[in-house]
Parts: C-alpha cells; structure tokens; sequence
C-alpha cells in the first residue's frame, strides 16, 4: 500500500517522489564519552510508516531529540527534507516549514483547556492578529475532527475526555499541522509518534492506526516509535532498529518475524520465560479471599488469590482491572469489601490504607512511575529503601552507608545500570528506574504484590528480568496480583488471569487458557459477557 | 551510562560537585575580604561580627522555620508577620499587662502553634494553596499585631529576658547566636540522621509517593507548618529580648532575607536540598553584605535592592544546580 501511495498521490509532483521525505545521513551524539548515537543514517520514504525501535538505552530518545532540534549533532551529520538539505540543529520555526510535527509520549496537551484549544493552540496562541475570530476557530475545529472521524466535543476540558481520546486529539493535532503546509507547498509532511499507544486500549490503537493510514494515504510519512512488537508488525512498512547508538538492522516489515525483530532489537535470542514447570493446573492453596470488593469503577468483585500464584486482571479500557491493586493496597478508598486472609484475619477494604497494607505484607508497585512510584530528584538507594527507612535508624542515626551498601547489592541482583545508588533516580532509562521500584518491593519479601502494569514504557531485556524475577519469587511462596493490558505479558507469567468488564469480573482463564490469544479473545469477548450477567 | 564514562570525567564531575558544596563559603570570604580592603582597619574586627552575629541570629531562626514547611512542599510567607506577632504578644502581656516574663513567653509560642494549626487547617484541609493562605495570614496577624499594640513600640520588657538572650556572651558574641546554632544543629540532626528527616523529603517531592509508600502525608505537612510557626514565635521570643522591646513593624524586614537565605542555603552544603547549614551560612552571608555595605555609607534603599535581588538570584542558582527539573513547591 505504501509503495502505491508514494507513486500515485496527488500531493507528491512526479520530481520528488523519488526523494525521501526524511534522510538522515551519519548523525552522531557523544555526552561526553558516551556515544548515544553513532553515525546512524536512515531514509523515510513518502507514504511510509516507518518503525523505529530499540530498547531503552539503544539510542532512540536521543535521535528523537535531535529530530525535535533538541539535542545538536555532533558535526558531519546531514539531513535532507524532502531532498532540501536542513542545516542542524533543527530550530523552531523549520518544523512547520518543513512540514515536521510530533506527538510525543505524554501527548501535550493542556488539561484545563477545552479540546478546541488545544486542538488550534498554535493558531490561537501565534496568530497575528488583535482578535481571535471564535467562530472560525471553532468551525476549523469541527472539520477537523470530523475529517479524521474522531467523535469529540470541540467545547469539552481536555480533562474530561477519555484516554483514548486524549491520545487521538494529540495525534489529529500533529497531523493537521503539517497537513495545512503540505497542502499549500504540495510536498508530503512528515509525523512522529512517540510511544502513542501504551496507555490505550486495543480499539484506541485501532482508532489510531485509522488515522495513520489516512495520513499515508496523502503520501505523508510517519515515524512509528513503539515497544510493542505486534503493533510495529501491523503498521509499518519499514523498521529501522537501533542498538547500542547504532543502526542495528533495516527491514521491510513484511519480510520480517516478531522474533527476528525482537532479536534484533535485544541482540540476542529470547528464551522462554518462566513456567518451565508445567504447574498451571495445580491448585494452590489460597492465600486471600476477597469478597463484595466495590470501588472507583468497580463494582461488587470476589476474587480469590492463591498462595504463590501469580493472578492477573486483564480487560478493555474503563473495566476496572486496573483498579484492583490500588482497592486492595488502600491506596484508592474501597466502597464496600472484606479481605480475609489463610489465617482467618479478615479487614474490611474500606478501612484499609497504604500504611496497613504494608504493615500487613502487601505491596504495591503503580504503574505511573514518576507521580506515584519514585520520585526522580531524589537518589537511587533513597528511593529504594523508603519503605524499610527505620530499619536504618540505629543509635539516635540514620545510616547511610549501610543504605548505599544495600541499595548497591539489590542494584547488582535486579541488574540495575548503572549501578550508583548516589545517582538522581532521573539518571536512569526508564527500565531500570523501573529495576530499582521493583527491588525495594520485592526484597521485602511482601506475602502479597500487587502490580500495574509492571513493563510499560520496559524493554525487552528488562521485561524478561522482571519476569524471570516474579516467577522466581512465586514460586517461593509470593502472591502476587497483576493488573495489565499486555496480554502477552499476561500469558508469560500468569498462573490464573481474571477478565473484567464494565467494573465486574466476567470471566476465569486457568490451566491452557492463559494463553496470549486466548485473553486478548476473552477481552474483546468481554463486553456481550458483560451484558448477559447484567441480566 | 556514565558508568562507561572514564576516570577523569568523573574525578572532574565530582570536584564541580565538591566546589559547588562549598561556593557559597567561598564567595562569602571573598565579599568580607573585599569589605576588608575597602574599610581597612573598621570592617574585619570581631566586635563588628559579633554584634552582626548577634542581630542576625533571629533571621536565622526564620530561615530555619521556612525550610520545613519549604521541605514538605509548603510555603509559609507568614513567618516574618508570626516573629512580630509573638514578640508583640510578649511586649503586651509583660509590659502592660504585668505578665510574668515565662508566662508571656509561654503563651507566644503558644501562639505560634495556633497560627501553624490554622494554616494546616486551610492548606492541608481544604486544599488552599499556602501561598495564598500564608499571604492572606501575614496580613490577617499584621493587624491583629496594630490592634494589640495601637501601632506603637512597647518598651520595658522584662530585663532577665534580655539578659538571656543577650546579656551574656560566650567567646564575645552574645547568647542569641548560640540558640540560633543549636537551632541548626538539631534541625540538621533531623533532616540528615533521621527517617522523619527523609520522608519529610519524600512528602515534599512526591505527595503520592510517600502517601504510597505508608507516609501520613498529611500528618507531615500538618507538623511541618505548626513547626514552623513555633520557630517564628521563637525567632520573635529572641528577637524582643535583642531589642528589649517590642516593635509592631520591622519584623516585617526579615522576610525577605530569610526566604533568600533558605533557598540560597539550598545551592550549598547540600546542593538541591533545603538544609539547615546552608540556610544559616546564607543568612550571615547576606547580613555581612548588608552590614558592609551600610558601613560604606551607601543609602537605605540599597539594604532592599540586596535583598530583593538576593532572593531572585538565590532561586535562580538553586533551579541552575538542579538542572531543568521542576520545582517541588507548590
């Protein structure tokens, strides 16, 4: 499809469909002796989706940031836009010149603004004139969404709206931005996307894979930056992977095998992880009962969680799963619910608060790492000690070289790098930021963790420590609960995995069942199952 | 990353990191060294330290009180107003009212733990933010202080107060000075060899984060603004005993130099961080400057020019040492 559009869209005149819309030619990145990048040189072609991969560390954040003019390139390197030479670093005003936009990970938008506004910001914020014609604003607005099919109100606080819709309006926002340039210069404009799809659920990233193609369709190129395989395999045309700095592999994505890329990407070959005992028919003991569990979404929920299991909750978008360890741990007020444990305690959830939670042996790892999780000013072994702090606390001081000793032992075990407890937890890549939460949880030794999704924004590499880590500790005797739209993560690691939809538990896969086709299956299933138990 | 950064990289990243600790100290003996050689003779003998010592040190103890609420992520705009209140309430009970001096002193600073709870109460409890709660309190005690004194100066103020805090002297510089160290020194003790001390800091830099990780979130915030208040009527305790009485209005002065001195302390001793060392190091270093430059007989308005700049560089330099991250108070 995209070769097609490359030949015969009517933006593209018959002289420059030949050249790629981005070349970039040998662009290095030293922070001092580290070399980020290193002569990394690829070509977007008009109409093309073109992946960009690699695991955090590998290279692409900084390639990123020197695309968004960021970061300056070591001397030497080139870009071409559209076979015009671009002189680097790239400053503000060329991106709409050249027909350049991104929506980045946390998407930019302003909360507080309604979605017009943010939707317009550049032409309400930057027009010249003394007045901003309202009207004609809101008329634009309404043709664009309409264009690109988004169903949102133009008049609704961007804190209103869905998710889902927080990342499409970001995306619609980046596209009209260069589609406006492209049309009055007749050449294709070129859209990043940065790791859009995490928070979303399969039909968002549907919705947006809708809007990828639209803008193809019109010869446009988009740079596509994600860690799921699956969506890279679906959408792109081309994959250019970087590892270590440098390109590592350039593929047609049709020639190309989930695991070829993951190899590619992690540089070595993945094994399997965990459950090398066939052990998932087993019926565990049970550790915890919970009964009637009510609360922010969820509505009336028995879950029983076995001792040493690892459970997971799985379901679409607003169905509550991801609301179960927040109920559990306290850390959201419980509107109804008891938790009974093997040894007959039983607590009723609305009284339950972080501070019990620990002192009953619960844990709770968030998935938004940097408002919940860590707090990245603060150090490493700061960070990963708070919990255990008192410990620390003999003869009237706080010991802070036993805590860096700790802090540096857990760091070499959980393979976090690079391994200083002093440093900022900001210094680290995301993975590993995400190393140093899991070891202050999980050297605790807590009866009960209970996760949100454990690997988002994780690479590959770092993926199969955690997991190789959480099945160890299962099956020491940890339960743990984990709550994830990653069905292949589900599968990896879960002995059972609870599908909810509409706040209610509807469905049990167990034994054979936890199975990445089977929960993704089971999810989508999960709504009509919703309705037969509503009546 | 920087693990594959060679030795010399890091050896010259971790003596940036040792000068930036003691910059401050640094450009403090340079200013009194140029003050030296400007008033050669006047300037550097240790009378004129000793009274600067002496005068500053409830200033100091403002500093103090403003980096715990500062630490927890909470503004208190209100202490300079609290030193007059309580000082004030002091030069009312005693002076006028013939209040024993302890008593007088006892009701003060029990003041100041009312002040502190009513701040919590619209900060923590109602979610207001305590810029605009401090702000709107230093107004609400600056009238309460007009209304108990009719806005004139109470003299007479219990001699064994004075004499306590500045009748003796240890090493030629008065009491006050000492209070205001042993101040530090306990707070020091708090913020670095304590567990309270760091999840005070995780309370400051990430609410939800220490609330998740078992931390009375509110509970800190609550103890941090009455503890800051306390300190200020402390400050005010210290400060009427400096004086031997009680003034409606120049309390108000210390504000500014304070809150230069907590966030330029933050740049030294322990870069990024609100600390108790620092803070007091920045108040003496600022009170030198304007000591010396009242010395050379520059004019009034310079003391404010000083401050206020003071201030804005000090919050400048302390964002720049911390890089691009965002700020923690709000």
């Amino acid at each position: 499809m995209a070769a097609e559009a490359s030949v015969s869209n009517g933006l593209n005149g018959a002289a420059s469909s030949t050249s790629p819309t981005l070349s970039l030619k040998n662009i290095s990145k030293f922070f001092h002796a580290t070399r980020a990048l290193d002569d990394v040189s690829f070509d977007v072609m008009p109409g093309e989706v073109h992946g960009l991969l690699g695991t955090n560390g590998s290279g692409k954040s900084t390639l990123i940031k020197v695309l968004a003019g960021f970061h300056a390139p070591e001397p030497g390197g080139q870009m071409h836009f559209n076979g015009e030479p671009v002189s680097l670093p790239l400053r503000p005003q060329d991106f709409r010149r050249l027909g350049m936009s991104f929506a980045h990970q946390n998407l930019g938008l302003v909360p507080s603004l309604t979605v017009l506004e943010n939707l317009r910001l550049s032409q309400i914020a930057l027009s010249g004139g003394a007045m901003i014609n309202w009207p004609a604003q809101k008329k634009a607005a309404r043709e664009t969404l309409e264009r690109y099919g988004v169903d949102i109100e133009p008049w609704r606080r961007v804190d209103e709206i869905s998710a889902v819709n927080h990342a499409l309006l970001a995306i619609v926002r980046a596209f009209e931005e260069i589609r406006e340039e492209c049309e009055v210069t007749g050449k294709p404009g070129l859209v990043l996307l940065d790791e859009p799809t995490p928070f979303l659920p399969k039909e968002g990233v549907d919705k947006l894979f809708g809007l990828v193609r639209q803008i193809v369709a019109h010869g446009s190129s988009v740079i596509f930056i994600s860690h799921d395989i699956e969506e890279v395999m679906e959408i792109t045309d081309k994959v250019t992977i970087l590892r270590d700095g440098k390109v590592s592999g350039k593929v047609n994505t049709a020639d190309a095998t989930h695991d070829q890329m993951i190899e590619m990407i992690i540089g070595r070959k993945l094994v399997q992880t965990g459950k090398a005992i066939p052990q998932k028919n087993v019926q565990k003991p049970t550790y915890a009962h919970v009964r009637d569990l009510s609360g922010n979404g969820v509505k009336s929920c028995d879950v029983e969680i076995g001792a040493g299991e690892i459970l997971g909750t799985t379901g679409l978008i607003g169905s509550g799963y991801d609301k179960v360890p927040y109920l559990l741990f306290g850390a959201t007020k419980a509107e109804s619910g008891s938790l009974t444990l093997a040894d007959g305690a039983e607590t009723p959830l609305t009284e339950m608060s972080p501070k019990k939670a620990i002192a009953k042996g619960f844990a709770l790892l968030p998935g938004d790492r940097h408002t919940q999780s860590g707090v990245d000013t603060l150090s490493i072994f700061e960070n990963m000690l708070l919990p255990d702090i008192d410990e620390y606390f003999r003869g009237g001081f706080l010991n802070a070289r036993a805590m860096r000793r700790q802090a540096k032992t857990l760091g070499a075990q959980y393979e976090v790098k690079p391994n200083d407890p002093d440093l900022p937890l900001s210094a680290l890549s995301g993975g590993n930021a995400q190393k140093v939460l899991i070891a202050r949880w999980m050297h605790r030794n807590p009866k009960l963790l209970l996760l949100d999704e454990p690997t988002q924004g994780v690479d590959v590499g770092t993926r199969d420590t955690i997991f190789k880590e959480l099945t160890a500790a299962a099956s020491s005797g940890m339960s743990i609960v984990c709550a994830s739209s990653d069905a292949e993560q589900l599968a990896a690691i879960c002995d059972r995995v609870l599908v909810f939809a509409r706040g209610r538990l509807v469905q049990e896969l167990r034994g054979d069942a936890v199975k990445k086709d089977a929960i993704a299956e089971a999810c989508y299933g999960s709504l009509s199952a919703a309705e037969r138990a509503n009546q | 990353m920087s693990d594959a950064a060679p030795d010399t990289a890091m050896t010259q990243i971790n003596f940036m990191r040792l000068f930036e600790r003691v910059a401050l100290l640094v450009v403090w003996v340079l200013l009194i060294a140029g003050f030296h050689l400007a008033m050669p003779d006047i300037f550097l003998n240790w009378g004129n330290f000793s009274i600067l010592f002496a005068s500053y040190a409830p200033a100091a103890l403002l500093a103090l009180a403003i980096i715990v609420p500062l630490t927890a992520g909470d503004y208190d705009l209100s202490v300079g107003a609290m030193l007059t209140l309580s000082s004030c309430t002091i030069g009312v009970l005693n002076v006028w009212m013939d209040f024993p001096i302890g008593i007088a002193i006892v009701i003060a600073i029990g003041a100041g733990v009312v002040i502190g709870l009513f701040h919590a109460l619209f900060i923590v409890y109602f979610r207001i933010p305590s810029l605009v709660v401090t702000l709107g309190s230093t107004s609400l005690m600056t009238g309460i202080v007009q209304l108990i004194t009719n806005s004139s100066t109470i003299g007479g103020i219990d001699n064994s107060l004075v004499m306590a805090v500045v009748g003796g002297r240890f090493l030629g510089v008065p009491y006050v000075f000492y209070y205001a160290l042993t101040a530090m020194v306990v707070m020091w003790y708090v913020f670095e060899f304590t567990p309270l001390g760091r999840r005070l800091l995780f309370v400051g830099r990430g609410r939800e984060v220490a609330r998740l990780n078992g931390i009375s979130v509110s509970r800190m915030r609550v103890g941090a603004l009455v503890v800051s208040a306390v300190l200020a009527s402390i400050a005010g305790v210290m400060y009427a005993g400096v004086l031997g009485s009680a003034d409606p209005y120049s309390g108000l002065n210390f504000l500014l130099p304070a809150f230069a001195a907590a966030f330029l302390g933050s740049t030294t001793i322990l870069p990024g961080r609100f600390n108790p060392l620092g803070a007091v190091a920045a108040v003496y270093f600022l009170g030198t400057g304007i000591t010396g430059l009242t010395m050379l007989g520059i004019p009034l308005w310079v003391t404010n020019v000083f401050n206020g700049g003071a201030l804005i560089i000090a919050v400048t330099i302390s964002q720049l040492t911390r890089g691009r991250e965002a700020t923690d108070i709000g």
